[in-house]
């Protein structure tokens, strides 16, 4: 059973083509992070799926529901942390997850709520008194007090410090844990690399490439071999690593050498997300 | 389950979520001392002032009673259409409104649940100048009670539809304040909120007659200085109603839940 079904998406905002036709689908369970640049049709995919956009073509399912009619169900079982809110700022804590405990016909507990997403020490501190993780920490409280099946996470850190970012990763994957669905989109490489069990990269509106992490990394891309040889770094790109590799070390044995700090290297993420982002550009120029 | 039974349930629970957002409104209004000072306290001090200044008779009543009925006045266009103004735009470019819109919160519960928590602080600003008027300046309690709840409910939901038709139209949070008090003290003034206008030049005074709180100062100084029903100032429920409808229509087409500044 699929969480999300994505199929021909399209929608455009007058002569911008935002998203011209993705499809994907999320099992129940997953975590699947759409990741690309600023304005590669993230936010107004996710919109779309959380009910808040109409779109102007294709097919969408979520829970079973299409998100422009939804079922009186829909939204008692979706939590959304948006990119950007800030709640009222005199109330604590605890009061604004009450509130939104309130809204939910079968709400988790508030107290439990405020220690998972760990502000049980602020739970009667005020909202403005909260630095900026900590408010965000708070969005994904009151996005997971109705007891969401599917939460949805649009750019959950960004403009966090390295700390606090790791600590949001720990949330994001006891969610997992809670068996939530989740989608995240992001536009840090490896953010969806650590969190992610499918990625999809979204560029100008389409996806450019989709899988798991490892899948993502193991095509395209060749291999990276360094090493020094007189001081000057040697640098080789190659599909066939392990005959490469084979020869190279055989005759610098055969000449009773050592290869100076030799690495073999596939490429990361962002290496291929950098060169998925070259070809489209490259495309783009040729077509100019 | 029978579709009655489903009905019932229904009804129960979209009770219940009223007297939830009652409460979460009221707590989010009274938590914010700035709200809580401006909103409610502001009209009573204005009286406190104005009733130490003005002496004698004006409206043929003394002069207290009638400024009371004045601020009244005030105190309605500042809760409900000042007030509401600014927390709406607030709240709207804060994100929250879109952030409510993917809870089980049906909206229009949401705004039913708004506009009846801006009554009961309007209703309650106007119990406390009555008190404080009796206090301070021994003014009379009103007669005609059931027409002066009238009146308050009819100008709360006139002021209320002119609140939100400006939150509409306004586009973002900065400066919202500003542009809703330049609309307001101006109003309050031309209107005869804050003492009488007859000895204003005529083309103040023209303004002040298509204001829609001049009317609602009418119908207060109907009801609460000559114990008239609130049903005896047509002319006056007729200009409040064409305001109420602009308001209410301007509302419908250009209302958002969604931050208009990117």
């Amino acid at each position: 059973m699929y969480a999300i079904e994505v199929s021909g998406l399209r929608k455009a905002y007058g002569s911008l083509e935002a998203v011209r036709g993705v499809d994907f689908t999320i099992d129940e369970g997953e975590v699947f992070g759409l990741l690309g640049p600023n304005g590669a049709g993230k936010t107004t995919t996710v919109e779309i799926l959380e009910g808040y956009r109409r779109r102007d073509g294709g097919e969408v399912r979520v829970l079973g529901s299409d998100p422009e009619r939804p079922g009186p169900d829909f939204r008692e079982r979706i939590g959304v942390v948006l990119q950007q809110s800030e709640l009222w700022p005199n109330l604590t804590v605890r009061e604004i997850h009450a509130i939104f405990a309130g809204y939910y016909r079968a709400p988790r507990d508030v107290d439990e709520v405020v220690a998972l997403v760990g502000l049980q020490e602020k739970a009667n501190a005020r909202v403005k008194s909260l630095s900026g993780g900590q408010k965000r920490r708070l969005d994904l409280g009151i996005a997971l007090v109705g007891d969401p099946d599917l939460v949805f996470l649009d750019e959950p850190t960004t403009g966090f410090d390295p700390a606090a970012r790791r600590a949001a990763w720990e949330m994001i994957r006891s969610l997992r844990s809670l068996g939530k669905t989740v989608l995240l989109t992001t536009h840090y490489l490896d953010e969806a690399e650590q969190l992610s069990d499918r990625v999809a990269v979204l560029r100008e509106g389409r996806i450019v490439r989709i899988g798991t992490p490892a899948e993502l990394t193991s095509t395209n891309l060749q291999t990276e071999i360094r090493y020094r040889r007189n001081g000057d770094e040697v640098v080789m790109q190659t599909d066939e690593p392990t005959r490469v590799l084979a020869e190279l070390t055989s005759a610098a044995v055969a000449r009773g050498e050592e290869l100076d700090g030799l690495q073999v290297r596939r490429p990361s993420l962002e290496e291929v997300y950098l060169a998925l982002t070259a070809e489209e550009e490259a495309e783009a120029e040729a077509e100019a | 389950m029978s579709t009655e039974a489903v009905r019932v349930g229904t009804g129960r629970r979209s009770r219940g979520l009223l007297v939830h957002q009652l409460r979460s409104e009221q707590l989010v209004f009274w938590r914010s001392r700035e709200a809580a000072f401006f909103i409610f306290a502001f009209p009573l001090l204005l009286f406190v002032l104005l009733g130490s200044v003005y002496h004698g008779k004006i409206y043929g009543v003394r002069a207290p009673q009638a400024l009371l009925a004045g601020l009244i006045g005030y105190g309605c266009a500042n809760t409900a259409f000042a007030g509401l103004a600014i927390q709406l735009v607030l709240r709207r470019e804060n994100g929250i409104l879109k952030r409510l819109r993917s809870t089980p919160l049906p909206p229009a519960l949401y705004i039913v649940a708004l506009l009846v928590s801006t009554l009961i602080v309007f209703a309650l600003q106007t119990v406390a100048l009555f008190l404080l008027g009796r206090a301070l300046y021994g003014t009379p309690f009103p007669s005609a009670v059931g027409s002066l709840a009238a009146a308050i409910v009819i100008g709360a939901a006139v002021f209320a539809a002119l609140g939100t038709a400006t939150a509409s139209a306004i586009r973002s949070a900065e400066g919202s304040s500003a542009v809703v008090n330049f609309i307001l003290l101006p109003m309050a003034f031309l209107s005869g909120a804050f003492g009488p206008t007859l000895h204003y030049p005529a083309f103040l005074r023209a303004i002040g007659d298509v204001l829609p709180l001049k009317y609602f100062i009418q119908l207060v100084n109907a009801v609460y200085l000559r114990g008239h029903g609130v049903w005896t100032q047509p002319q006056a429920l007729a200009v409040l109603a064409v305001w109420a409808a602009g308001g209410l229509i301007f509302t419908i087409f250009r209302f958002g839940w969604e931050p208009r500044e990117r």
